[in-house]
């Protein structure tokens, strides 16, 4: 096996007496999809956000492209290359999609100490921008503001932002939340054409969306790791079985 | 860009500025020195707001202390003049200077603050520098310092004479008003303009926000430093009282009178402010003599109509003209 993009070894999170992330240990291998599920309260979006940089862990050590960044900031993080989108959507609302995304190209392209220049006119960000939007297909609406479209297409507007940041490795919590069979059949879509040329790693309640996507599974019971394997795998998993899809299937 | 707006904001603030750029002549042919007065003053308290409004509108940093810096510029002409240095590019680098000295120091501790937070801490800060100036006796303490002169440039522009230091004001209003636009639309301002409406998303798309942040508080205060040094030049008479937090707060109600997170939003709104605030007396007193006295009543509730029912301010409702007449274009 080839060396891992992340490596995760005994991290654990606790706010006061409730332990979140309970002494997880993962390893995502570079440009596949690899899924996290878990039942409700299982500490996925804990998770994420210790990895992104939100929250800080109470222990353990986070590694990303060999690097320990336990400790770096959000915007450090996004410059090594680690691209979060939201489970709620966090997007700025009274801007345009294509400004939206202009920013995340902006984010992590140089330093934006730059105080005259128009960004409107800065024809490399734009093109750069507009394929971000037309690769999520959202191509024909750039101009509409983030808060008039639907649910669904700002949804698509998160994957198109963290795309813009150039991420090795994306982090997407939840990006089928809320979304309709409809939207979540697109998301797919668009997710699936991101396999091979993105690492993925992805936090999902919809069943039939990660067993499409996923390569690999992780399963997190009580902040724990249960097992992680292919999806095949963990379907005929008994153990996982009784955990997360209920008495009735084992 | 073309050099006819289209949209009646854009129209009414070009003409608004050609007047403004024509208004020494037309009053002094009508003979009315006082209004070139008004004038003056009515622009350098738009330059601050300008500068608030950098912060506040643009950037969500709800300031209560940007008086603070109204007085640091002013009492860096002041202090110079006490010991006979009248050279105005002394003056203004000292103002330079000190406002953003105090504006990094001030803004590294506030920044770390949200919300009513910030408002309290600026608020702390601007106090202390109130104080302070209350306190130096040598400088008056609060009966403040009489400039005899006006800053000098030699070689420049001179400030000399009511109209003199009218084109001054107004040059240094044009720069304020191009640097704020430039500002905002350039990467620096997406940033701080981003980070107004979702500085979560704004870190993890990699920008450390604080730092954006930080700057724009320091150009902010650098603005407002030269405006608060135009003051001094104008009133030949500065006291703590013109750092007051009152006035903080009423530089506030002229940005958020005049529409927020607008170009020339704080110049309506201080215009506004300021010919109520001299007039309204006048026409109580018109009404009946005894009613005089009560002009503020009138004027508070003017101001909580206007922010109740003038959504976004005067330059809100001048572009929901704009809509009205289907068309659309933002400054």
């Amino acid at each position: 096996m080839t060396e891992p993009i992340l490596r995760i070894t005994g991290l654990c999170k606790n706010f006061g007496g409730i332990i979140a992330t309970d002494n997880v240990n993962l390893e995502v291998q570079p440009d596949i999809i690899h899924a996290i599920i878990g039942p409700n309260g299982a500490g996925k979006t804990t998770l994420i956000a210790q990895l992104s940089g939100q929250l800080r862990p109470s222990a353990g050590r986070i590694e990303f492209n060999g690097e320990d960044i336990t400790h770096h900031s959000t915007a450090s993080r996004a410059h090594s290359g680690l691209a979060r989108s939201f489970q709620i959507t966090s997007v700025v609302l009274p801007m345009t999609l294509l400004e939206n995304v202009m920013l995340a190209v902006q984010g992590t392209s140089g330093h934006s100490y730059r105080f005259w220049r128009p960004v409107s006119r800065d024809q490399e960000m734009r093109n750069q921008a507009m394929e971000h939007l037309t690769r999520v297909g959202l191509g024909d609406r750039v101009h509409r503001l983030a808060a008039e479209v639907s649910h669904g297409e700002q949804r698509q507007l998160e994957v198109a932002m963290a795309l813009a940041m150039k991420p090795r490795m994306l982090l997407l919590d939840e990006p089928m939340a809320g979304m309709g069979t409809e939207e979540s059949a697109r998301m797919v879509e668009i997710l699936s054409g991101l396999r091979g040329d993105k690492t993925i790693l992805l936090i999902e309640h919809d069943m039939d969306a990660v067993f499409t996507l996923a390569d690999i599974l992780s399963v997190l019971v009580n902040g724990h790791i249960i097992a992680t394997d292919t999806v095949e795998n963990i379907r005929g998993n008994l153990e996982v079985q009784k955990a997360y899809l209920g008495e009735e299937h084992a | 860009m073309s050099w006819l707006p289209t949209s009646v904001s854009g129209r009414i603030y070009t003409a608004l500025l050609l007047l403004l750029a024509a208004a020494p002549w037309i009053i002094l042919w009508a003979d009315q020195p006082f209004l070139l007065d008004l004038l003056s003053r009515g622009l350098i308290l738009a330059i601050a707001t300008i500068s608030l409004n950098l912060i506040l509108g643009y950037g969500g940093m709800v300031s209560l202390g940007h008086a603070a810096f109204i007085g640091i510029g002013a009492y860096c002409v002041g202090i110079p003049a006490y010991y006979d240095i009248y050279n105005g590019w002394i003056h203004l680098l000292l103002t330079i200077v000190v406002s953003a000295a105090f504006a990094l120091v001030t803004g590294t501790i506030c920044l770390r603050t949200k919300g009513v937070y910030f408002i309290m801490i600026t608020l702390a800060f601007s106090q202390m520098v109130y104080f302070t100036f209350v306190s130096l006796e040598e400088y008056g303490g609060d009966d403040g310092l009489v400039i005899y002169l006006r800053s000098d440039f030699p070689a420049f522009m001179t400030m000399d004479g009511p109209v003199a230091l009218y084109y001054w004001i107004f040059g240094v209003l044009l720069l304020a008003l191009l640097l704020v636009h430039r500002l905002v639309h350039a990467r620096f301002g997406r940033v701080i303009v981003g980070s107004k409406f979702n500085d979560e998303r704004m870190q993890s798309l990699g920008f450390n926000t604080y730092r954006y942040r930080l700057a724009c508080y320091v150009i902010s205060g650098v603005i407002c430093g030269i405006a608060g040094m135009l003051l001094g030049n104008f009133t030949s008479f500065i006291s703590p009282e013109m750092m007051s937090w009152i006035r903080s707060g009423e530089l506030i109600f002229m940005v958020v009178m005049g529409g927020t997170g607008s170009l020339f939003g704080p110049l309506m709104g201080t215009g506004a402010f300021v010919f109520l605030e001299q007039y309204l007396p006048e026409f109580m007193k018109l009404l009946r003599e005894s009613w005089l006295e009560y002009w503020h009543l009138p004027f508070g509730l003017l101001l909580v109509a206007l922010v109740l029912f003038g959504k976004g301010g005067i330059h809100g409702m001048l572009t929901r003209l704009d809509a009205r007449r289907g068309r659309t274009e933002s400054d």
